[in-house]
């Protein structure tokens, strides 16, 4: 009765992640938002940059009434402007996704770099490397991000620096902790005995065996990062107007909220709370499923 | 005769896993009387401890006693109540574990964990739960106990944690202790001083002692009689020295040999082929046989536990004395 | 003992002193308020008056020591907006901040730990799943979305709180406080849960976490073995074990909490450094924005020494490790 299963360890992992259906429509749902956000321009009834569609009569209508020349059904209503809500939701899902993404996989590149040369090269590189990863992650996000914005000014390559600032340290020091793991196991003393260059030694060999924690952070991260994001937006500190992410749709509608007119702020609400749930799900089970204390 | 302190009838433990099933456990029956000491000997993952746990009620989920008979003077503990286990716990029956730096809580002082020990059992004050520890340390031969009360377990050496563990099993004078390994974490030195304090303790108030052990060499000089255990079924029972001057059963056989002796010097250490096997994966018949100098076609079908030359042994080829008379010639 | 609190006070000034340089360069160096504060319309000579009254001619090493100087004296200069020291605006309102977040740390914390407790010891029941699954909900949820959530429920629909700002305050202390009328406890509520909701789904899922370790340990059995009762052996025993790391992160997530405080108070109007460093960012008001920084980075070094010293003190392994060695 011999249960060594022939799959490959990624199809291990596939079937351990599918093991908890709360996961796997986490994962169903992620999917979905993520083809929403892909497809927006086809999807939306109407493009919401473009003023020529818009028509201010239409302004701050409930959901599923009708534009006043016929044409459009607002299903989740219009903003202030006239915005098709459901438009908007799907641009802003778009935004949203690419800014958080972009600053996890930049912030990822910065933080796995530093954290291997810092596991690799030792003495006072890794102290330094290390000291400034601490101090950072021991003020909050925010704080951090506010900082570096009032000073920067708003536009989103400065989100995403702020962003990548704040994220950084979580990737370095995970990788600096498994790369010193893996640093004193035998695979890597055989390839520097054949003589190896460094940077092959840490690319091909150690980089590979960081990835299962690295993967889990990261999951985690990007729902951390579209929530910064958000955040920021609806404080006004966040991305320009021109290009509205659902932090800053939910901001515009924050002074509807008191006179009833609800759908301007919660729709994008629930999209927002749908992506970061269905990644959290998601990263949730993956860090069970990758996580070698828990393996049986 | 009076009737034994326990005795224990076919109990199964098994564990429900996802894989499957393990039976950990699978129709152990044996007894003890008072003041005498049963030994249970076997390797790791045989289920000597799961035995243990399972007679003190302490086997955690997926585990679960499926079938069997646990009788402490004649009343089975099985129907008991979860309330009425609890009363039993540490005051009729007492357990010592394997690695006191884990069984004491680090956080919480000694005298803490004695007294709450106490007042489990006895509404007593506080005051006079911690003279009861304090003589209960003396007894065990710690000096100073009342410095030993106030400090923490990782103050004290291995030794000097164990003796702390085998005075709260002492605490409420019970019935029965059972000791699962407790002198395998610590120096030869200490385990001897410790089991002479364990056999006149029990000597001495008639208490009940079951040790389960992997070394023979303890139950030897500590046992009266030996249970040995092989993939969660008794192979062999008797008196010490039945099972140990003249071993039925070959895993027995085979354990005594492996033990290295003075008259062997030079030649090779003898060993048991091949390893123990999981219980969750159990072959056809015999568990031992693959390991079996001695299996035959008949070694196929489950050997029975059948009483042979006053005690009981489980195999269809049991070692005689003709068959060592052959042996050595 | 003493050593260790003298070694973590240094490394606290230490890290506070690269924290003020780290500051004012970001703050002084970079961005631009001459042209924000000084009125464009105004002739040359009166933009020279007001830089020269403001100190930004100088050069930057100067500005810095005599930020340094003035620090240290407790003079973090006036608010460009405002006309008052700066220090003052800042700690003002400091115990309104600190109100919502002590408010909101006790309930997470009342909640957090029993709620975990109990997803730990039944996991696969009904109510433990249940409270996994909430918990989920709970951080994945932004704070900003729930506060609007909470005011579209409670506010306008069912009208049972008010929606926004603080209730009136008394003197407790010498610091005023609004937690001791009905009124200011309305006005608290609200506010105080959408502060606390994130910290709550990290104070139970870390106590879920803790107890199911915990309840494998081998002294979890001998404690039974002993015959302790469960409430004994969970109340007692599992739980001093699980505190220690959760008192850590409280400590440390408290300072969070301060830092949150900044959407919270946005939201709910409430008159705190938050709701001020916002509006000071808006403007560029430096002196206010470095005052804001300088106080919470001070407040996030005094938090974590303060969580150092109560570890040791609840870890007995470490008190006495420190004393004999």
């Amino acid at each position: 009765m011999a249960r060594f299963s022939a799959a490959s360890p990624a199809g291990r992992v596939a079937a351990d992640f599918a093991q908890s259906r709360l996961a796997v429509f986490g994962l169903a749902l992620l999917a979905a938002l993520l083809l929403a956000a892909l497809f927006a321009p086809v999807l939306s009834p109407q493009n919401p940059y473009d003023l020529a569609q818009l028509d201010i009569l239409d302004s701050r209508l409930p959901p599923g009434a009708h534009a006043t020349d016929g044409k459009l059904t607002y299903w989740l209503g219009t903003d202030d402007q006239g915005r098709d809500m459901l438009s908007a939701i799907l641009y802003g899902l778009r935004i949203s996704l690419s800014v958080g993404v972009s600053a996890t996989l930049c912030a990822l590149a910065l933080g796995l770099t530093l954290g291997l040369v810092a596991a690799f090269c030792g003495g006072w590189i890794e102290s330094l490397i290390m000291r400034i990863a601490d101090i950072q992650l021991s003020f909050p996000a925010i704080l951090i991000a506010l900082i570096l914005l009032a000073v920067l000014g708003q536009g989103i390559e400065k989100i995403i620096i702020a962003l990548v600032a704040v994220q950084w340290a979580y990737y370095a020091r995970t990788v600096r902790s498994t790369a010193l793991v893996e640093r004193s196991k035998e695979y890597i003393e055989a390839a520097t005995c054949l003589a190896l260059p460094a940077a092959r030694i840490v690319f091909r060999h150690l980089a590979p065996n960081c990835l299962p924690p690295l993967i889990v952070v990261a999951t985690v991260q990007v729902a951390a990062a579209i929530t910064l994001e958000a955040t920021l937006s609806f404080l006004g500190l966040g991305l320009p107007i021109t290009e509205p992410s659902l932090g800053l749709l939910i901001s515009n509608g924050f002074t509807y909220l008191l006179s009833g007119k609800y759908w301007i702020s919660f729709f994008p609400g629930v999209a927002l709370l749908l992506m970061i749930v269905s990644i959290n799900l998601v990263g949730d089970q993956l860090r069970d499923v990758l996580n070698p204390r828990l393996q049986r | 005769m009076t009737q034994p302190t326990l005795k224990v009838e076919h109990l199964r433990t098994h564990f429900f896993a996802r894989q499957g099933v393990v039976k950990a456990v699978d129709g152990v029956s044996f007894e003890v009387r008072s003041g005498q000491t049963l030994g249970i000997v076997g390797e790791s993952g045989a289920g000597k401890s799961i035995t243990g746990f399972s007679i003190m009620g302490l086997v955690d989920p997926p585990g679960r006693i499926i079938d069997g008979r646990i009788l402490l003077h004649g009343r089975d503990l099985r129907t008991r109540s979860p309330a009425e286990w609890q009363a039993i716990r540490g005051n009729r029956i007492a357990m010592i574990f394997q690695d006191p730096m884990m069984t004491l809580n680090p956080v919480l002082r000694i005298d803490t964990q004695m007294i709450e020990a106490v007042r489990a059992h006895d509404r007593v004050s506080v005051r006079s739960a911690r003279d009861r520890a304090r003589a209960a340390l003396a007894r065990v031969g710690l000096p100073s106990p009342d410095e030993r009360l106030r400090a923490y377990p990782h103050q004290f050496s291995g030794g000097m944690r164990q003796r702390v563990a085998i005075a709260i099993a002492l605490l409420h004078q019970p019935d029965l202790i059972i000791a699962d390994e407790p002198t395998t974490a610590l120096d030869v030195t200490i385990q001897g001083q410790i089991l002479a304090e364990m056999q006149q303790l029990c000597r001495e108030s008639g208490t009940a002692l079951i040790w389960i052990t992997h070394d023979l060499a303890v139950i030897a000089g500590l046992a009266n009689e030996v249970c040995v255990m092989y993939a969660g079924r008794i192979v062999e029972r008797g008196t010490v020295d039945q099972v140990f001057d003249a071993p039925l059963h070959p895993y027995t056989r085979g354990l005594l040999d492996s033990v290295p002796s003075r008259n062997q010097r030079g030649a090779p250490l003898r060993q048991i082929p091949g390893m123990a096997p999981s219980i969750a994966r159990l072959p056809v018949g015999c568990a031992f046989r693959e390991r079996c100098a001695r299996a035959t076609e008949t070694c196929f079908t489950e050997p029975p536990l059948y009483e042979l030359e006053g005690r009981h042994v489980r195999c269809f080829h049991p070692i005689h004395a003709e068959d060592e008379a052959a042996a050595a010639t | 003992m003493l050593v260790y609190v003298i070694r973590r006070l240094m490394q606290s000034v230490a890290v506070l002193a690269v924290m003020s340089a780290l500051v004012f360069v970001g703050v002084f160096a970079i961005g631009n308020p001459v042209d924000i504060l000084i009125n464009p319309n105004a002739d040359q000579e009166d933009i020279a008056r007001a830089i020269k009254g403001l100190g930004l001619d100088r050069p930057l090493w100067e500005q810095y020591l005599v930020f340094l100087k003035q620090a240290a004296l407790g003079d973090l200069g006036k608010s460009f907006a405002f006309n008052v020291p700066a220090i003052h605006l800042v700690l003002e309102r400091m115990p309104a901040t600190l109100e919502l977040a002590t408010a909101a740390m006790l309930i997470a914390i009342v909640l957090g730990i029993p709620l975990g407790l109990w997803a730990g010891l039944k996991p696969h029941s009904i109510a433990g799943r249940t409270i996994m699954t909430g918990s989920i909900l709970g951080f994945s949820l932004p704070t900003f979305w729930v506060g609007l959530l909470l005011i579209m429920i409670f506010a306008v629909y069912l009208g049972w709180l008010p929606p926004s700002g603080r209730g009136p305050t008394t003197e407790l202390l010498g610091v005023p406080v609004s937690f001791l009328s009905w009124d200011g406890i309305a006005h608290l509520i609200l506010p105080a849960t959408n502060l606390a909701l994130f910290k709550l789904s990290l104070i139970i899922r870390l106590t879920r976490a803790g107890t199911r370790e915990a309840l494998l340990q081998d002294y979890v059995k001998f404690a039974r073995a002993k015959g302790l009762s469960n409430a004994r052996v969970v109340g007692v025993h599992v739980l001093k074990n699980i505190l220690i790391p959760i008192v850590t992160v409280i400590g440390l997530e408290f300072g969070s909490v301060i830092a949150f405080a900044i959407v919270t108070e946005t939201i709910f109007a409430w008159p705190g450094m938050g709701k001020l460093i916002i509006d000071s960012i808006n403007v560029l008001d430096r002196p206010v924005i470095v005052a804001y920084l300088l106080i919470i980075v001070t407040l996030f070094v005094l938090l974590n020494l303060a969580v150092d010293i109560v570890y040791s003190v609840l870890d007995p392994r470490v008190r006495l490790a420190d004393a004999t060695g």
